[in-house]
């Protein structure tokens, strides 16, 4: 079972009281994007093995978005932070390459 | 490749079974193929078996990392059904359907297809509209089913809750010859026949990486070294990201765990299938007695093949609800394996950003039923560089063009 700690209330809680809201960071196309670039930002997915960055909402507690990281191949956390920072904080990303060497990061 | 018939087990019963020849041969890699297959799963065996019988094309190697039908072809529920609604989905769902029916006979061997028939139960107001609506455009399509009431629903499977407390059984929708069939037969069966056409399935034959040339697929790299393709077929189900990353595009595709599991052997209860897709639970029998037990998938990216246990619970729960004779039954094993999930539920049989290289992916919670049509539809992709008119509704251009197959609203939760 994952268990990811919002980060807005600090609660330490298990998938069944979260909602999953799938990649995190996407880059939404604007209004003059061509299709391919808006069929990349709806469609095209990186769904890597590894480290990846999430939204998930405390839906049955505080309500609110949230990002996590984590790894697809392990299930492990490497941290979460409000859905409204725009890209990972610096220290979640030094701690993720410690541990993920080949990790090749956001592009 | 020697023919199975009742005559053989009569001669090698008489010898002890010592004469038996390895079921699909185990060759070395050579360093170049006309097409290269990447995934020993279902859908790349009959891909290749369709390009040997359909189109003549027999330099071909499936390779597997790890062993042959290990994928979710081994890990799934086998349920077969071709009761659609849309109109892409009934036409190659329903050829692999029809091409089930004669497979242990085309193949020579014994993939026990079971047409005992697959009932998806209404439970709601909401659900059992969508069924009739599916039973008429079904009716269109030339796909035989019915919607049928609760008192048949009780004549097929006397056990069941008709007035569950929650979720009272409506009616249900009815396909007669849906059913199961043996998933590993059914990959060995096509690894024997491509073997038989002289083709190479190698396992424990990981791809790490993809190489081109102008713009075209030259190569693959493997834990076996670099092997050189005319034409690449990417058939890797929940791998198909990873794949399409080597190859330098994208998917429209998420991996998630599904979950599955099995009780202790009982005597004979259920000889239909029944599907329960509001209480999201779905239970069949299998010849050996067990009660073949599936569910949700998980709503969040995963590549461990180990499901969430809420799961679990919620399948679990359904069915003690629409059948409490099993409420004491004991769980035997669970497992789960990695599936390939698209937006619109329909799967990718495509042509992709790089010439040569084509993908067969996307079939996600549901796909062990399309193996044969799957094949033949892809076989021909690969052959012509074209799609068939099975394959063509399912191309990658169709999210881009908004032209999506919704089967999200039709196929629940399930399979
Ligand atoms: C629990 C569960 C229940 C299901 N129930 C049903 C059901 O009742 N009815 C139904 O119709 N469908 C069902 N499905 C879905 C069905 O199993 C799949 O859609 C289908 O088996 C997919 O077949 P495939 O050949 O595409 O993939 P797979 O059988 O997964 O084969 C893909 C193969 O590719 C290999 N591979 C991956 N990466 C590489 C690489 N880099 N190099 C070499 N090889 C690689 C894998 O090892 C694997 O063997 C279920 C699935 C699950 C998990
Ligand atoms: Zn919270």
């Amino acid at each position: 079972m994952l268990i990811l700690t919002c980060p807005h209330c600090g609660i330490a809680a298990d998938e069944t009281e979260l909602a999953p809201g799938g990649e995190a960071h996407l880059k939404r196309a604007g209004p003059e994007a061509s299709d391919v670039e808006f069929e990349a930002y709806m469609f095209a997915r990186r769904n890597p093995l590894g480290v990846h960055f999430e939204r998930w909402r405390h839906a049955m507690g505080c309500g609110k978005w949230f990002i996590a990281a984590r790894a697809t191949d392990t299930l492990e956390v490497f941290g979460t932070y409000p859905a409204r920072t725009e890209a990972p904080p610096a220290d979640l990303v030094r701690r993720i390459r410690r541990k993920r060497p080949e990790w090749e990061g956001l592009p | 490749m020697r023919r199975y018939s009742a005559w053989a087990i009569l001669r090698e019963g008489l010898r002890l079974h010592r004469g038996w020849p390895r079921v699909w041969e185990n060759p070395e890699t050579r360093a170049a193929y006309d097409v290269v297959i990447v995934g020993a799963g279902g859908h790349g065996l009959a891909t290749a078996y369709y390009l040997g019988k359909n189109h003549g094309i027999t330099d071909v190697a499936v390779l597997e990392k790890g062993w042959l039908g290990g994928g979710n072809t081994g890990r799934n529920t086998t349920i077969i059904r071709s009761n659609y609604l849309q109109d892409p989905s009934a036409a190659i769902y329903e050829k692999a359907r029809s091409l089930y029916e004669t497979m242990s006979r085309d193949l020579n061997m014994n993939v026990m297809f079971s047409p005992r028939g697959v009932m998806m139960l209404a439970q709601t107001e909401h659900e059992k509209r969508g069924y009739l609506r599916i039973a008429e455009a079904n009716a269109l399509q030339g796909v035989s089913t019915e919607f049928i009431s609760p008192r048949r629903v009780r004549e097929l499977v006397p056990m069941i809750n008709i007035h569950g407390p929650r979720y009272p059984v409506l009616g249900a929708l009815w396909q007669p010859r849906g059913g199961t069939a043996r998933h590993d037969a059914v990959a060995w069966a096509y690894a024997r026949a491509c073997s038989g056409m002289g083709m190479h399935v190698i396992q424990q034959c990981e791809v790490t990486g993809i190489e081109s040339r102008g713009g075209r697929v030259s190569a693959v790299n493997t834990s076996r070294g670099t092997i050189r393709c005319n034409r690449l077929a990417l058939v890797v189900a929940g791998h198909s990201g990873r794949l399409a990353e080597m190859a330098g595009f994208r998917l429209p595709i998420e991996s998630v765990a599904l979950q599955a599991l099995v009780s202790e052997p009982v005597k004979p209860m259920l000889d239909v299938v029944v599907m329960a897709n509001t209480v999201h639970g779905y239970i069949s029998q299998s010849d050996k007695g067990e009660l073949v037990i599936g569910g949700g998938a998980d709503g969040f990216n995963n590549y461990t093949q180990r499901g969430s246990f809420h799961h679990i619970e919620e399948t679990v729960r359904a069915l003690c609800e629409t059948f409490p004779a099993i409420g004491r039954l004991r769980m035997m094993r669970q497992w789960g394996g990695i599936v390939d999930m698209t937006g619109d539920r329909s799967p990718i049989l495509s042509k992709t950003p790089l010439a040569g290289c084509y993908v067969n992916c996307g079939w996600g919670t549901g796909g062990f039923k399309a193996i044969p049509g799957s094949g033949w539809a892809m076989a021909e992709l690969v052959a012509n560089d074209a799609p068939g008119p099975l394959a063509a509704p399912f191309s990658l251009s169709r999210f881009r063009e908004g032209r999506f197959i919704d089967e999200s609203v039709a196929a629940g939760v399930a399979h």
